[in-house]
């Protein structure tokens, strides 16, 4: 444990912006899980293959384009949207069979669909992984305490609260979020009324894959692209969504904020053992509020 | 009957006209399936989501792995060690979870086991991370591919006769019984928990044994072991063979891993094939291969049938 006596305050708040950049990757992906949760029912499992995608088809449209600034801004809008032309395929041709099926099986559906969906990435972008190269406008890093920051996760943490902000907004104040958070209480009740049930789970369905491949296509210039990508996220992104609560958007945010940051601050304390902290953290939260920190949907 | 006692001969004679490699197959085969029909006691017969039983298969192995290389104590207790390790863990995370029940229960017990895996993924030192264990000193009679295969099917099969037994058991109706209803189990004066945890430590147990088993037909251990996809893809062979069968999962693992053993040799592409095989499962045989075969061909008054909440 002699890393502790290392521990400064610039690096320290180095290390927690570095975690909040971390944190919005997640929330972003994390909500759409959870919006899917919530509603649908379904927990996916292939939505962090859909996460993986969307990182792989943004670096394909960053390149089509010259690999300049124009292509990974487009590549930041067109990722999501193939990624979401994707899910509306997946939902319309397989999903919208399954509802009534038992959880379970569900489950395991979707974690065929992420079987699939890991050797269809491999067949088409091959074994190799990738790097994206952010904008000129976000390269380079500024300095906090003397301490490099990257411009990146400053444009992040940007990114982030927005996104937070669109999405209750559309939960909230559009009629077919509205609409969506009725049916995830009473999905019978709001087909009685006259409302097409189906599309409105499509919608759903499709605003949550969208995330996942927005996650994908933010962290693209962060990291490598690699075929291990959506281990990881998926598992990170379930455990936000169990300890914030499922189907709560505001308990996905809180949740990744715990992952995240726990993260961030276990690499500085004790690096060997970093990635054991988030799982502590998350048992500790199961343990004594089982059913997530804010109210879930179901 | 005729046709079990003729799989248990066939099984039996099989190293003295199989090759090698198809030895080393069938043993996985048999620790595959122990850890399988482990994991269908809880969640066949328990109605238990169990999402990462993996974790005892891999503590098992690795307790014993690591009390065969890093110990000089006789090869007894290592053999003892592996059961009784997975046992333990099972016991203190059945105390946390068993609380939960369905989804909930399930998460809880994937966090804890992915908590045990970043543990053994980083623990160089001693569990040589993400590299693990290989080439573990084997006791001599279990060091040839056919002498660990004939190890292999004693202990399985006496694991398969013991878990038979139990679900069997007094103890074992009980627990299906809580499967089935727990409120009115509860209501009749069973301790649903204590029923449950017992259920969770045997399981647990018996998937330790079949880690012990891996490393004698394998000779190393792995963190990839005790990570959640090997569980999903245990949690699907119970499905495939059906679970609510008893010989199901061993069922299941049979085909997953003889598929994944023969579409690897063709194809790079096996995940594909698997998950397509899997689509195709859930669409039209949701009671698993062993279920449908039950249904069909056995009395109807056989078939398990369970009422929907």
């Amino acid at each position: 444990m002699e890393n502790v006596a290392n521990v400064t305050l610039p690096g320290l708040a180095q290390q927690i912006l570095v975690g909040l950049s971390r944190t919005t990757i997640l929330f972003i992906v994390s909500s759409g899980l959870s919006l899917v949760l919530g509603v649908l029912r379904i927990p996916n499992l292939a939505h962090g293959s859909l996460y993986m995608i969307g990182a792989f088809l943004a670096y394909s449209i960053a390149t089509l384009f010259g690999g300049g600034s124009t292509g990974f801004w487009l590549a930041l809008v067109l990722a999501p949207v193939g990624v979401a032309v994707i899910s509306l395929a997946v939902e319309r041709g397989i999903f919208c069979r399954l509802y009534d099926r038992e959880h379970l099986m569900l489950l395991l559906f979707t974690f065929a669909l992420m079987l699939f969906f890991r050797d269809a990435v491999k067949l088409v972008w091959g074994s190799d992984y990738r790097s994206l190269a952010a904008p000129s406008l976000l390269e380079g890093s500024f300095s906090i305490f003397d301490l490099p920051f990257p411009r990146y996760n400053l444009f992040l943490l940007i990114v982030g609260p927005l996104v937070a902000v669109g999405l209750w907004l559309l939960t909230n104040k559009t009629k077919i979020g509205k609409i969506s958070r009725a049916a995830a209480v009473d999905r019978d009740m709001v087909g009685a009324v006259g409302i097409n049930v189906s599309w409105v789970f499509a919608f759903v369905f499709i605003i949550g894959c969208f995330l996942a491949g927005l996650g994908g296509a933010l962290v693209a210039p962060t990291q490598n692209i690699t075929q291990g990508m959506d281990h990881t996220i998926i598992m990170e992104a379930f455990l936000i969504v169990i300890i914030g609560g499922l189907g709560n958007i505001w308990g996905a945010l809180l949740g990744a904020l715990i992952f995240g940051l726990t993260d961030s601050i276990g690499i500085l304390v004790w690096p060997q053992f970093a990635i054991v902290f988030p799982y502590v953290a998350v048992v500790i939260v199961l343990t004594f509020r089982p059913k997530g920190l804010l109210k879930a949907t179901w | 009957m005729v046709v079990g006692l003729g799989l248990v001969v066939l099984l039996v004679v099989a190293p003295v006209f199989l090759s090698r490699f198809y030895v080393y197959l069938l043993a996985l085969i048999l620790v595959t399936g122990l850890l399988a029909t482990s994991l269908n006691m809880v969640l066949g017969y328990g109605g238990m989501y169990q999402f990462h039983h993996a974790v005892f298969y891999g503590i098992g192995a690795y307790a014993f792995a690591l009390m065969l290389s890093k110990t000089t104590l006789s090869p007894v207790f290592a053999f003892v060690a592996g059961p009784v390790a997975a046992a333990i863990l099972s016991l203190v995370m059945g105390l946390i979870c068993v609380r939960l029940s369905k989804l909930y229960f399930g998460m809880l017990q994937l966090s804890l086991g992915s908590l045990v895996w970043a543990v053994v993924f980083r623990w160089y030192s001693f569990t040589g991370g993400d590299d693990g264990i290989h080439g573990v000193p084997m006791p001599p009679f279990i060091s040839s591919i056919t002498s660990s295969y004939y190890f292999t099917l004693i202990v399985a099969g006496i694991c398969l006769c013991a878990m038979y037994l139990i679900i069997n058991s007094p103890f074992g109706r009980v627990f299906q019984a809580i499967r089935d209803n727990p409120e009115r189990s509860e209501a009749i004066g069973v301790n649903v928990r204590l029923h449950q945890l017992v259920g969770l430590v045997i399981a647990g147990f018996f998937g330790g044994i079949a880690g012990v088993l891996f490393v004698a037909v394998e000779g190393s251990v792995f963190p990839d072991l005790m990570f959640w996809t090997l569980s999903l893809e245990i949690l699907i062979m119970c499905l495939l063979g059906g679970w609510f069968t008893f010989l199901g999962p061993m069922l299941g693992a049979a085909i997953i891993v003889t598929l994944r053993t023969i579409v690897g040799v063709y194809t790079a592409y096996w995940t594909m094939v698997l998950a397509i095989v899997l689509m195709v499962l859930i669409f039209f045989l949701p009671q698993g291969v062993l279920g449908y075969l039950q249904a069909r061909f056995l009395t109807p008054g056989t078939v398990v049938l369970r009422e929907e909440e």
